[in-house]
């Protein structure tokens, strides 16, 4: 397997409903500064590349790629945004040292959800203005045609759903990064209003603010670096029909696109055997499921005896979303690809704390830019 | 890890104009067409697709790139949006350098897009929110304003002229009257159109700037085994570069941009050219306004500091001079759909260096050209370097 | 070559949609934020409606930048110390703006100034306006002075600071 490019620092700051006591720019500088202390880097003198994800919308000013160099050490260096999930950040730091322009590099990305007063008609404006944006429908409505169709063909019932909840916000309980921890009964999660039937308020990650960036090497960096690399074995991202009119709801053909060059590169012929851990999406509690059956990490027919076994549990057999996922670290908006990569970094280099699976060898991120999107990514990480 | 060799293999691009009927995804879809069968290929063996688009407040909407990846040819296929505001345009070609240098990919497509009248009344409004939302936006700037404080400083640091910054927008929009997709073209121009057009933002006047407009630009970029298979006449980009100075711009000096001699260099760096005055056949700087034209060639290392002027006062910058200066006509002549005008630039030397620049052509069968394009709160520089 | 590289679009005027020739539609976007001020900018803020302006000071770099934050960009040390700076300054760079934000033309110009801060280090200042002025008068390097807003109607904001005007 390829051991080109390797991961050498993350740092982290949040994650929490609310950060008033922080600028965003002061929210990324924290993080910055851990990740390159984790690292055992400078960036003024040691990192050639940055790059941030960002969406003007989300962040209230336009070209928002002006403010992201200061806090982050990049002055007067390349640096570049991606509009993308945190993982398409992460990618592309990965497809730049592989070129030869840079050999360490660190990305970025952040939330500060809570500054948004008006999330949901920002994203509104994400539909097709002709087409779409004219109905005036809460834009959830979109998870609620896809979960309905998903459980229909994968004959998974909304309490299927609520044992993801579950499973994730307890998980969440043990990460002292997560805000959402919570010990629910399902008859708790079930008993709740519907948002966009069979899609209930609990399903929904809630937003929270944070900020991630992680360093990655070339091999002949991270090999000289004092912290233990841990390696990109494989990454892959793919779009789908922007459109709502052609879509398959019942599938997510862009996370199994993405997930097959991903395995590709990595050599990896039967996932759900090599792979020991994954972070997946879990904006809603049905897109878990979802993307496991599109990652190819289970049968749509084997999915709910597996519920129902617990495989997917901190103790099961594949253990999924350790971390609490989104459902328990909230919405991160773009940053939920790097939360999760956190994730397995930690639990790769065997720092998970309470979490921590025993020896560990390959986990796999997984993320999705959210609705009203195709758009997701897949990374495949290596211990040493 | 090598860096593998990229070549050009295709280009095209939709009339720039000042209100296009055709939506984003139709603009960026007729740009994809074009460029693809310029090249003789089809979506069938694109392996990734690369988008710029500046503010998606222009357009009106939301994560604008995934609104476009279809139209872009991002049909379940690896696609990403790269995004420096102004300099846009001349990175994402870089992205699609990077994507095929990494080994990943062998055929990538590059795609810019532009639809800035879709913004009512007018779209200069939307720059009320590139600036700083605590500190500056209270004051209601215009976008002219940075402009026009950093014309001024440039003027005055120099003691250069109006009427010869002029010149600038002259030759700009002369060039741009044999550009066929041109906004702007005017074989008659003089410099006393230009001092006598409308004071916008002293010393700003009407024809210094740049117009609104729509538009796409696509471009094929091929690994060099593949490129040498589509085409006989590939156009390699030897060299790129990029740098982002800091947000912070009232504490920076505005009479030099330092960040394009950075990227500047990086490219030059790379490219192997130690001399560019001399091994630069073709420059396309960044020209919304006509004063950032000698700004960045200063920048790039074309022309000493404050001297610029000089190549377009003794004749250097005509395309028939010593080094033709924007022969496409540039954005004061083509137009300004942001990232769709930076392309344009690189477009502009693919067709320079294979001698299919029609009436544009530059004489005497240039061999290494350069395009940059500027952005953010002028911040940022992006350089591209193409040869054969 | 082997095809036409450029494609014709369809141009529109003003008048097409005036005339009902093309149907369009009408959107507007609700978007709202509260954004956080922070450490360094809220103190900024803070100073302001105190009647002061602040800066902050580098240890390494031995500088002081106006407005003030808490990590320097060139040496990536935290920059802990708020320094208070005059109120006064120079004209670093100037424009008179005969249009305004929106696109609304005006025959008294704005006056936009990028206005170095005295006791900052030089060079170093924020954008502002110039006033009580005629637009001739106004030159690069000209010593100007804050205008403040009564103290009873500061709110904690760079318009707490009305304009700057010749010294």
């Amino acid at each position: 397997m390829e051991r080109e490019v390797a991961i050498v620092g993350v740092g982290w700051e949040g994650f929490q409903p609310t950060t008033p006591h922080y600028s965003y720019k002061e929210l990324i500088y924290q993080a910055a500064q851990k990740a390159y202390h984790n690292a055992n880097v400078d960036p003024r003198k040691d990192i050639q590349s940055f790059v941030t994800v960002a969406e003007d919308f989300i962040e209230g000013t336009s070209i928002f790629d002006e403010y992201t160099p200061d806090q982050l050490g990049a002055v007067l260096k390349p640096m570049h945004t991606i509009t993308g999930d945190g993982l398409h950040g992460l990618i592309t730091a990965y497809l730049m040292i592989r070129s030869g322009i840079c050999k360490i590099a660190a990305v970025e990305a952040h939330s500060k959800a809570s500054n948004i007063k008006t999330l949901s008609q920002i994203t509104h404006y994400a539909l097709d203005p002709m087409l779409n944006r004219p109905f005036e429908f809460h834009p959830d409505f979109i998870a609620g045609l896809e979960m309905a169709r998903f459980l229909h063909e994968a004959h998974i019932t909304p309490e299927d759903c609520a044992l993801v909840v579950q499973k994730n916000r307890r998980n969440a309980l043990e990460n002292p990064s997560a805000p959402y921890g919570f010990d629910y009964r399902l008859e708790e999660i079930q008993d709740c209003q519907p948002v966009a039937y069979p899609l209930l308020e609990s399903h929904i990650a809630q937003p929270a603010d944070g900020a991630i960036v992680v360093v990655l090497a070339s091999r002949e960096i991270a090999e000289s670096l004092t912290v233990e690399p841990i390696w990109i074995l494989g990454v892959g991202w793919c779009n789908d029909m922007y459109n709502l009119e052609y879509r398959d709801w019942g599938h997510l053909p862009y996370v199994t696109k993405a997930a097959q060059m991903a395995y590709h590169q990595a050599q990896i012929q039967t996932p759900s055997k090599k792979i020991d851990f994954a972070e997946v999406d879990d904006l809603y509690a049905y897109r878990e499921l979802m993307s496991l059956v599109a990652l190819g990490l289970i049968s749509k027919h084997e999915l709910p005896d597996a519920l129902k076994m617990g495989k997917f549990h901190s103790t099961g057999q594949l253990p999924i979303n350790l971390s609490g996922g989104s459902l328990g670290m909230g919405n991160l908006l773009e940053a939920n690809g790097l939360a999760k990569l956190v994730e397995a970094v930690l639990q790769l280099r065997g720092q998970a704390g309470k979490r921590q699976l025993s020896f560990p060898h390959i986990g796999l991120v997984q993320s999705w830019r959210g609705i009203p999107t195709s758009s997701a990514a897949v990374v495949i990480l290596a211990s040493s | 890890m090598s860096l593998r060799k990229v070549a050009v293999v295709g280009a095209g691009m939709t009339h720039f104009v000042r209100r296009a009927k055709e939506t984003p995804q139709e603009l960026a879809f007729k740009a994809v067409r074009v460029a693809l069968d310029s090249c003789e290929l089809t979506l069938m063996d694109i392996d990734a697709v690369c988008l710029g688009t500046a503010p998606d407040s222009f357009d009106g909407i939301h994560m604008n790139g995934e609104y476009l990846s279809q139209a872009a040819g991002a049909f379940r296929k690896p696609y990403l949006r790269s995004y420096v505001g102004g300099g846009t345009g001349v990175f994402v070609p870089i992205q699609g350098w990077y994507h095929v240098a990494s080994g990943l990919f062998d055929v990538v497509l590059v795609v810019a897009e532009e639809k800035m009248s879709s913004y009512y009344p007018h779209a200069q409004a939307a720059f009320l929110t590139i600036f700083d939302h605590t500190i500056e936006r209270p004051l209601k700037p215009n976008l002219l304003w940075i402009f026009a404080l950093e014309m001024n400083r440039y003027m005055t640091t120099y003691g250069l002229s109006k009427a010869d910054i002029a010149r600038v927008s002259v030759l700009h929009k002369r060039n741009a009257a044999d550009h066929p997709c041109a906004l702007l073209g005017d074989p008659n121009i003089t410099v006393e159109d230009v001092l006598q057009s409308e004071t916008l933002a002293w010393p700003v006047q009407r024809l210094d700037v740049s117009p609104v407009s729509d538009g796409a630009v696509a471009l094929v970029l091929a690994a060099e085994h593949v490129a040498r298979r589509i085409t006989d006449k590939p156009v390699w980009i030897e060299g790129v570069g990029w740098c982002l100075d800091t947000a912070y711009w009232t504490n920076r000096d505005l009479a030099y941009p330092r960040y394009v001699e950075m990227a500047a260099k990086m490219a030059y760096e790379m490219a192997g050219i130690k001399e560019p005055r001399k091994e630069i056949h073709i420059a396309e700087p960044y020209d919304p306004f006509d004063y950032k034209a000698l700004h960045h060639l200063e920048g790039l290392q074309l022309a000493e500091r404050g001297k610029a002027i000089e190549l377009y006062l003794n004749g250097d910058a005509e395309r028939s001079g010593n080094l033709p200066i924007c022969p496409s006509g540039g954005l004061l002549g083509v137009g300004n759909p942001i990232a769709a005008a930076g392309l344009m630039k690189v477009a502009e030397l693919f067709w320079q260096l294979r001698g299919e620049a029609g009436k544009r052509q530059v004489p005497g069968n240039p061999k290494r050209g350069l395009a940059q394009a500027w952005g953010d709160l002028m911040q940022v520089g992006t350089v591209i370097i193409l040869g054969r | 070559m082997n095809s036409n590289p450029y494609v014709p679009v369809v141009s529109l005027t003003e008048d097409d949609f005036s005339n009902g020739k093309v149907l369009f539609r009408h959107d507007k976007l609700d978007a709202r934020y509260a954004w956080d001020t922070g450490i360094a900018i809220g103190a900024f803020l803070g100073g302001l409606k105190g009647g002061v302006i602040l800066g902050s000071y580098c240890a390494t770099c031995r500088k002081i930048v106006t407005p003030p934050r808490i990590v320097c960009e060139w040496c990536f040390r935290p920059m802990r110390r708020l320094v208070q700076l005059a109120d006064t300054g120079r004209v670093n760079t100037f424009s008179l703006c005969y249009v305004t934000w929106d696109v609304k033309r005006i025959s008294e110009p704005e006056i936009p100034a990028v206005i170095e801060i005295d006791g900052a280090s030089p060079g170093h200042g924020f954008l502002h306006k110039i006033g009580e002025i005629s637009p001739t008068e106004v030159h690069i390097g000209m010593r100007v002075q804050a205008v403040w807003k009564p103290a009873a109607e500061r709110c904690g904001s760079i318009t707490d600071i009305l304009y700057f005007r010749k010294l």
